[in-house]
């Protein structure tokens, strides 16, 4: 990763590769984030280099936080940039919010990646209308090599208005590649000055009206920075066909479609009105691409109604364009009734061949496979309701384990555990990881405890934040950057927010752990089971693993199939009648060999 | 000239190396390059896509249907689930060891006979090459340079626009120093696997 330091060049670049290079090179002094697909890989960049670029760098404890704590920065005179996914936004959303009011004294970037077509998420939110609600600056990039550019434009502009810049990505433009050529860093500043001005950054009703106004009169200016950015502007040939795209879609109508004039909108809040209209005036049709909701399409048509401009406006409103999952060339392609395409080739049909269907699924070795085990196995036939929450044991709502029941957001397993045990009189286990507990999960624990509400909470306690690429939390302790501070462990937060009835137990030993949800169960108060084993693949990538590797005595195997059905490690197979350990892939986690009634798998020689 | 590789596979198995190989040789080589990887969720045992353009006028990060020139399969039955993103005129090599998704263990659904997906894909297209990736690995000296027999596979196909040496060079960049031996032998083996189709 080093060589993202370097002075220049022209290197192959991930999205957020560039995106890190694009802070290092607009001299950024603080960044923080939450990690978060399609966010992460800024933050594994940043943990890795920015202490040498000279820039502090956080995780914290969730996204709300970051967004305060690159707030203060920015307002005592230091750059600074804080980034999460989508949902992230959500929750950080109320600090930024009134950030939107007090503005900030140095550049302030916040990114929004945004995840189309759910790849990695709950839900394919737009949050452009983030940028609507708090009257911020907005620009959209369509590559990674634009993505730096932007962020390089994005500080400029926010210091320009003295405001946060929304820089909103797609998982596209995060997980693009892209050659990237590099300008030479400055020397970032990282310690400022906070001077006080109470009736800026204090927001009690009387300062917060006055900034309402200011806000207002800042947008103004914002428009006139829209008008004459070169983020935005006219592409191709002249024709009475255009087209206005943002952020990926863009590169896909470039690429497929011919003899149009396309409006590229890279600065699209507020959007250029002026440009807009004399983009319309004597056009025949124009078409919107944008992914998600109709942002675009309802501003040009605004604007075309403002200005009294008859033309045709083609896009999700006349159900020309889905509103439903990100674009694609092949979605272009498919639109040769409205737009005169490019067609290259004719796809090869799918064989009539049915395949196995291939979803995600907890690694062998997983800890949390154990776990689920052992709490169906607790639960017995009665069963339970599981309130489960955002992390790769997501993955348990898979058959064989099932155990997943409702996910809103971070932190509802413990929230909405409350809800269903007040009102059901099912046995409820609500199940939450170490790095969303630390997010979201204490102020409903503490909930739980204050309103008496009964439930078990099993924190599964892997050692780190798996599902983004394995990043530290507050439980494991911080050991980058050049800042060290020991971890915080679990088992007394959990006691101090009021919970008597604690265990901690390791769930590769599954009699336990199935013992310990038992009795949590049947106790009928509020229990908390903290399952605590590392990540293996983590352990792995730190070459902490101790591998071992199970086989099966094919004498003593029965083909009862318990192990492969019941427990579903992807490294057991049927073979045959036969019941095969992929070596390649098992970890020697054992718990297979506990689960065998007729103990036949077993330790390799 | 615009040149489109899709390379299928399951989480684990390397594809994401091998795109960023192919697109640091198309990088090294004056090309414009742009590529789209699968990160997060689905890299845990799931169907994984990447694609690598390279060439000149090259925006999108993806591929139309039809439009792969190369699709190289590190699974068969992913080969297969894929098989749409090519056309009559475009390779595919397919690697030939199954990974059994456990959709099947637990009765969700069957593995088609290596035969069958074979057929099935030489029924769409007649430049089809199976490698058995994994038999030539451990011919190699290591079970896990599968991908670097895939990748000397691809460097062999008729069109393929860069230079054998300059995708081993980008290879060796990112395999560690002491694997770069069984690494070259590897890729030989796979080139000689295409060579000659």
């Amino acid at each position: 990763m080093e060589r993202l330091l370097a002075d220049s060049g022209r290197l192959l670049l991930l999205g957020n590769e560039a995106i890190a290079r694009g802070l290092i090179e607009a001299g950024v002094g603080l960044a923080a984030t939450y990690p978060g697909t399609p966010s992460s890989e800024v933050g594994k960049v940043l943990e890795n280099i920015a202490a040498t670029a000279g820039m502090y760098f956080e995780y914290s404890v969730n996204e709300k936080v970051a967004l305060e704590v690159a707030g203060a920065a920015a307002i005592s005179g230091v750059r600074s940039f804080a980034f999460m996914k989508h949902v992230g936004l959500n929750v950080a959303s109320d600090a930024l919010m009134t950030l939107a009011y007090t503005g900030v004294r140095a550049g302030m970037v916040v990114m929004t990646a945004d995840d189309p077509s759910c790849h990695s998420s709950q839900s394919e939110q737009d949050n452009r209308y983030y940028a609507k609600l708090g009257l911020l600056p907005m620009l959209e990039p369509s590559s990674p090599a634009e993505a730096r550019d932007m962020v390089l434009e994005a500080y400029r502009l926010s210091e320009l208005l003295s405001v946060p810049v929304l820089l909103r990505t797609t998982t596209r433009v995060n997980h693009a590649r892209g050659a990237v050529d590099l300008h030479k860093p400055p020397r970032p500043v990282a310690k400022g000055v906070f001077e006080k001005d109470p009736r800026r950054f204090v927001t009690v009703p009387a300062n917060a009206r006055a900034l309402r106004v200011e806000q207002l009169k800042r947008m103004e200016h914002a428009l006139k920075l829209s008008e004459s950015s070169l983020l935005n502007c006219v592409f191709g040939t002249s024709s009475r066909i255009g087209v206005i795209a943002s952020g990926v879609a863009y590169t896909y109508a470039r690429e497929w479609l011919k003899d149009v004039e396309i409006l590229k909108l890279g600065f699209t809040n507020p959007v250029p009105e002026e440009k807009v209209r004399r983009f319309l005036a004597g056009k025949e049709r124009v078409v919107i691409l944008e992914e998600l909701e109709p942002y675009l399409e309802d501003e040009v048509r605004r604007i075309a109604q403002q200005h009294h401009i008859n033309v045709e406006i083609l896009g999700k409103r006349t159900g020309h364009l889905p509103r439903a999952f990100e674009y694609s060339p092949d979605l272009i392609l498919s639109l040769k009734d409205i737009l005169p395409v490019r067609p290259e080739s004719t796809p090869a049909e799918q064989p009539d061949l049915p395949l196995p269907p291939r979803p995600p699924v907890l690694c062998a070795g997983c800890p949390h496979r154990a776990t689920y085990y052992a709490a169906k196995k607790a639960v017995g036939s009665k069963g339970a309701i599981y309130s489960t929450d955002i992390g790769c044991y997501t993955l348990g709502v898979q058959p064989p384990m099932q155990c997943a029941d409702l996910t809103l957001c971070m932190g509802s397993s413990v929230g909405a555990a409350g809800g269903f045990s007040q009102v059901t009189d099912q046995n409820v286990i609500a199940f939450i990881g170490d790095s969303t507990f630390f997010h979201a999960g204490i102020p409903p624990l503490i909930n739980a405890v204050y309103n008496d509400h009964k439930f078990v909470l099993v924190i599964l306690d892997n050692r780190t934040t798996a599902m983004t690429g394995h990043q530290p939390n507050p439980g494991v302790g911080r050991e980058h950057g050049g800042v060290e501070t020991p971890s915080i462990p679990l088992e007394p937060i959990v006691r101090a927010c009021g919970v008597e009835n604690v265990r901690t137990v390791d769930p590769y030993d599954l009699e336990t752990t199935t013992e310990a949800i038992k009795e949590a169960v049947e106790s009928g108060s509020l229990s908390v089971i903290i399952a605590e084993h590392p990540c293996p693949l983590a352990e792995r990538k730190e070459g902490k693993l101790k591998r071992s590797t199970y086989g099966i005595d094919r004498d003593r195997c029965v083909r009862c199939y318990t192990c492969v059905s019941r427990l579903s490690c992807p490294a057991i197979s049927k073979d045959g009648k036969d019941v095969r350990i992929d070596v390649t892939m098992c970890i020697g986690c054992g718990i297979c060999a506990q689960v065998c009634p007729k103990d036949a798998i077993g330790v390799r020689e | 000239m615009k040149y489109n590789i899709q390379l299928v596979g399951v989480g684990g198995q390397g594809v994401l190396l091998a795109s960023t190989v192919l697109g640091n040789a198309a990088v090294a080589d004056g090309l414009e390059v742009a590529m789209s990887e699968v990160h997060g969720m689905a890299q845990r045992g799931g169907s994984v896509q990447c694609s690598v353009r390279m060439g000149q006028d090259i925006l999108s990060p993806l591929i139309p249907k039809g439009g792969a020139d190369l699709l190289l399969g590190f699974e068969p039955a992913e080969t297969l689930r894929n098989v749409t993103s090519v056309d009559r005129d475009s390779w595919i090599i397919t690697n030939t060891s199954p990974v059994i998704p456990i959709s099947v263990s637990i009765g969700q659904g069957g593995y088609p006979p290596l035969d069958d997906i074979l057929a099935a894909l030489r029924s769409v297209n007649d430049h089809v090459v199976a490698v058995d990736a994994t038999a030539r690995a451990v011919e190699a000296g290591r079970a896990i340079t599968a991908n670097a027999v895939l990748i000397g596979a691809m460097t062999a196909v008729k069109g393929f626009p860069l230079s054998k040496q300059r995708v081993l060079d980008a290879l060796l960049e990112a395999v560690p120093a002491k694997a770069k031996d069984v690494n070259v032998r590897a890729f030989e083996l796979g080139y000689e696997e295409v060579r000659g189709e």
